[in-house]
C-alpha cells in the first residue's frame, strides 16, 4: 500500500493513540507513549506488524500513544494508512488485509 | 541480603545508614528502648518574649548550622507556604545539607527541586513526595538516599531517635504570642495540627509560624508553649483554597460505584460488622461512597460505628450527625465541613499522629482498627501493595497510613480497578513493595474479589456470599490477557530512595531510573 498523502487517525485522549503517517522511502516509526517503560516493546512490535500486513514499506509514521490497547492501536494504524493510501469505501480491503 | 518480602537489599547500604532489612510484621513488637529526648532551654524570665520580628530572626536565633534536620507538617497540603518561605530563606542565608523531614510534601513544594540542584538540601525523609521533587529523587540528585515512611513510621522514626530534629517550623492557623498553637480558626484553617505534635515534643528548636496571632492563652493548645521557642508571625502561612477541598466528590462512575458496593458487602458480611465497629476510609471515589452505602445497612440492623479514624471528611461527619457513629479521631481533615464539624463536636476529636499508629508506642488507635478501605497503584500475586512508585519507575506517592492501618486493622481492604489505561494493577511483583503482603486481607476490582490465603477464615465467610470471588492469580492474568504482561522497567544499580517499614527496617528500595 503506497502512502501518497499525509494522514491522521486517533485523539491524545487516555487509552488511545494518535497516530500520523506522512509518505517517505523507507519505513520509519516513532514512537513516544504513556507507558513506554513496560509498553514500549510490545507497541511497536504491533505498529510494524500492522503496517507489515498492510504492505506499507514507504511512510514516516508517528505514534503518540496514551495508553492505548493493542486493538485500539491497530485500528488507528490502519485507518490512518488507508486515509494516507487515499482508499475509501470498497477500495478499504475489508475481511483481507484489514481484519 | 534478601528480606522478608523477597527484595534484594544491598548490604553496604544496610550497614552505612545502621538499619536492617524487613523480616516481617511482627518482627520489633515487644522490643525495649529508650526513647529520644531533645536538647532545649529553659525559659523562666518573665518578661522575655518569644515574638520574632521575621522568619529570619527565628532562623537566626536558631543558630541554624548546615547539615541540620528540619521538621515540618502537611496539614496546609497543597495550599502550604511554609516549607517553602522556610527553605529559601535558608538558602539566602548561605545554609546548606540540610535534610527535610516531612510529614508529606506535594506539588506546593516544586521550588524544593532546585534547592536540592543547588545543595541547600541533601535528603528528604517524607511519606510523600510528587511532582519535580520525585523527578529529582528517582533521577540521583539527592546526595543521601531519600527516606519514604508511613505516618507510624515517622513519629516512630523521631520518637526513637532514628532521626533528631534539630528545628521543627509549625505554621499554625492561630497561635498565641507564647506559642499556644491550634489547627482551628484564623484564614487558614486546617482543623488539626496532629503531625506537628510529636515534632513539638522531640525537636531541640521549635518555632510556629502563623498568620493569625490570637489573645494569650490560645486554649486548648494543639501545640503547647511548653515545647515552643519562637513565633514568627507573617502574611500568610497557606492558600486556604488549596488546603480544604470545598466540593466533596460522590462518584457517579460505575466501575466505582460496583467496587463499593462489593467493598460494602465486604463489610457488612465480615465476622467484624457488629455494634461498635471501627472504620477507615480513605478519599478515593470507590472508598468515599462506601460511607453512604453502608448506611441504610447500619440502620436497618442497629449496628453503629464505635469509632471512625483517618483523613475525615464530610461524608463521616453526616454519619456521625445521623447518630450512627460514636467518636472521630481526627489526625487529618480533608474539606472545610469536617474542619466545621471538628470545632462544633465534642465526640470529633484530635489525635496525635503517634496515637494515630506509631508501631513502637504502647498502642495506637490503628491496632483497634476493624475495617480500613485502601487504594494501590499495583498489587502482585503475593498481596504486597505499592503506592509510591509509578509505571515509568518514578516516585510519585505516599505511603501515609497505608502501612499502618492495612497492619492494624483486622480486615484491609485494597480497591482498585484491574487496570487503568494500559497498566495492570494487579500484577506479578510490584514495582516497590510499601505496605506488605502480610497486612492486605482483601482486594476489591471491577473484575471480581480475592482474599489473601493468609486469611482462610475471611474466605471461610464469604464463600457462599455470592461475591464474585477469585484468586489473585486469576485477576492477574485476566489483567494481562487486556493489556499483555508488562516489561520489566529499567533502572540502575544507584539507590535513590528507601522505603521503611513501620518499625524502620528496610522494606524496599527504590533505585535511579534509566534515561535513554
Amino acid at each position: 500500500m503506497e502512502i501518497v498523502a499525509a494522514a491522521m487517525a486517533g485523539t491524545l485522549e487516555s487509552s488511545d493513540a494518535q497516530v500520523t503517517v506522512e509518505p517517505a522511502d523507507g519505513l520509519e516509526i516513532r514512537l513516544s507513549s504513556s507507558v513506554m517503560s513496560q509498553y514500549g516493546r510490545q507497541i511497536r512490535q504491533v505498529v510494524a506488524d500492522t503496517l507489515a500486513r498492510l504492505e506499507v514499506t514507504g511512510a514516516k509514521v508517528t505514534v503518540i500513544d496514551k495508553g492505548a490497547l493493542d486493538c485500539t492501536l491497530k485500528a488507528r494504524v490502519e485507518a490512518a494508512a488507508l486515509r494516507g493510501a487515499g482508499r475509501q469505501g470498497d477500495a478499504v480491503p475489508w475481511g483481507g488485509a484489514v481484519r | 541480603m534478601i528480606n522478608h518480602v523477597g527484595r534484594e537489599i544491598p548490604d553496604q547500604l544496610l550497614a552505612r545508614y545502621h538499619k536492617e532489612g524487613y523480616q516481617g510484621m511482627a518482627y520489633r513488637d515487644s522490643r525495649p528502648y529508650t526513647k529520644a529526648a531533645p536538647t532545649v532551654r529553659s525559659n523562666s524570665d518573665p518578661g522575655r518574649s518569644k515574638l520574632v520580628s521575621s522568619l529570619r530572626e527565628a532562623l537566626e536565633r536558631c543558630q541554624l548550622r548546615d547539615g541540620m534536620y528540619f521538621g515540618f507538617h502537611h496539614h496546609f497540603r497543597d495550599g502550604d507556604y511554609i516549607i517553602n518561605m522556610v527553605m529559601e530563606e535558608v538558602a539566602r542565608m548561605g545554609i546548606r545539607d540540610i535534610t527535610i523531614c516531612a510529614s508529606s510534601m506535594g506539588a506546593a513544594h516544586d521550588p524544593v527541586a532546585r534547592l536540592i540542584e543547588e545543595g541547600v538540601v541533601a535528603s528528604i525523609q517524607s511519606s510523600g513526595v510528587r511532582g519535580r521533587i520525585g523527578e529529582a529523587i528517582s533521577h540521583g540528585k539527592l546526595k543521601r538516599p531519600a527516606i519514604i515512611r508511613s505516618h507510624g513510621g515517622r513519629v516512630r522514626a523521631i520518637e526513637e531517635g532514628d532521626i533528631h530534629l534539630d528545628v521543627a517550623f509549625i505554621g499554625a492557623p492561630t497561635c498565641d504570642e507564647y506559642g499556644n498553637a491550634r489547627g482551628v480558626g484564623g484564614k487558614s484553617d486546617c482543623g488539626v495540627l496532629s503531625y506537628s505534635m510529636v515534632d513539638a515534643r522531640y525537636a531541640d528548636k521549635v518555632v510556629v509560624i502563623t498568620d493569625c496571632l490570637v489573645p494569650f492563652p490560645n486554649a486548648p493548645a494543639s501545640i503547647s508553649m511548653t515545647d515552643v521557642d519562637y513565633v514568627c508571625t507573617v502574611e500568610e502561612i497557606g492558600d486556604p483554597k488549596r488546603i480544604v477541598s470545598n466540593v466533596v466528590r460522590v462518584t457517579k462512575d460505575v466501575r466505582e460505584l460496583m467496587m463499593a458496593e462489593y467493598c460494602t458487602k465486604i463489610i457488612a458480611g465480615s465476622p467484624y460488622f457488629k455494634d461498635g465497629f471501627s472504620f477507615q476510609t480513605g478519599g478515593g471515589g470507590a472508598a468515599l461512597a462506601v460511607n453512604g452505602m453502608l448506611r441504610p445497612i447500619m440502620e436497618e440492623k442497629g449496628v453503629h460505628i464505635g469509632f471512625a479514624i483517618g483523613g475525615i471528611m464530610q461524608a463521616m461527619c453526616e454519619l456521625m450527625d445521623a447518630g450512627l457513629v460514636r467518636k472521630i479521631v481526627d489526625a487529618q481533615v480533608f474539606d472545610s465541613a469536617a474542619i466545621r464539624h471538628i470545632q462544633e463536636n465534642p465526640n470529633h476529636i484530635e489525635i496525635s499522629t503517634s496515637e494515630y499508629a506509631n508501631p513502637m508506642n504502647k498502642g495506637a488507635y490503628v491496632n483497634k482498627l476493624d475495617f480500613v478501605i485502601l487504594g494501590a497503584l499495583e498489587v502482585d500475586v503475593d498481596y504486597n501493595v505499592n503506592v509510591v512508585t509509578g509505571s515509568d519507575g518514578i516516585v510519585r506517592g505516599a505511603p501515609g497510613g497505608h502501612p499502618d492501618t492495612a497492619a492494624g486493622a483486622r480486615c484491609a481492604i485494597i480497591v482498585a480497578p484491574l487496570i487503568r489505561g494500559r497498566i495492570p494493577t494487579i500484577c506479578d511483583r510490584v514495582l516497590t513493595v510499601t505496605t506488605p503482603g502480610e497486612a492486605v486481607d482483601v482486594v476489591v476490582t471491577d473484575y471480581g474479589i480475592a482474599i489473601n490465603p493468609r486469611r482462610q477464615d475471611l474466605l471461610a465467610a464469604y464463600r457462599d456470599s455470592g461475591l464474585p470471588l477469585r484468586t489473585i492469580e486469576e485477576l492477574r492474568d485476566e489483567a494481562y490477557r487486556i493489556v499483555g504482561r508488562p516489561d520489566p522497567v529499567a533502572f540502575e544499580d544507584e539507590v535513590v530512595a528507601m522505603v521503611e517499614a513501620r518499625d524502620g527496617t528496610i522494606l524496599d528500595v527504590i533505585r535511579k531510573v534509566k534515561t535513554e
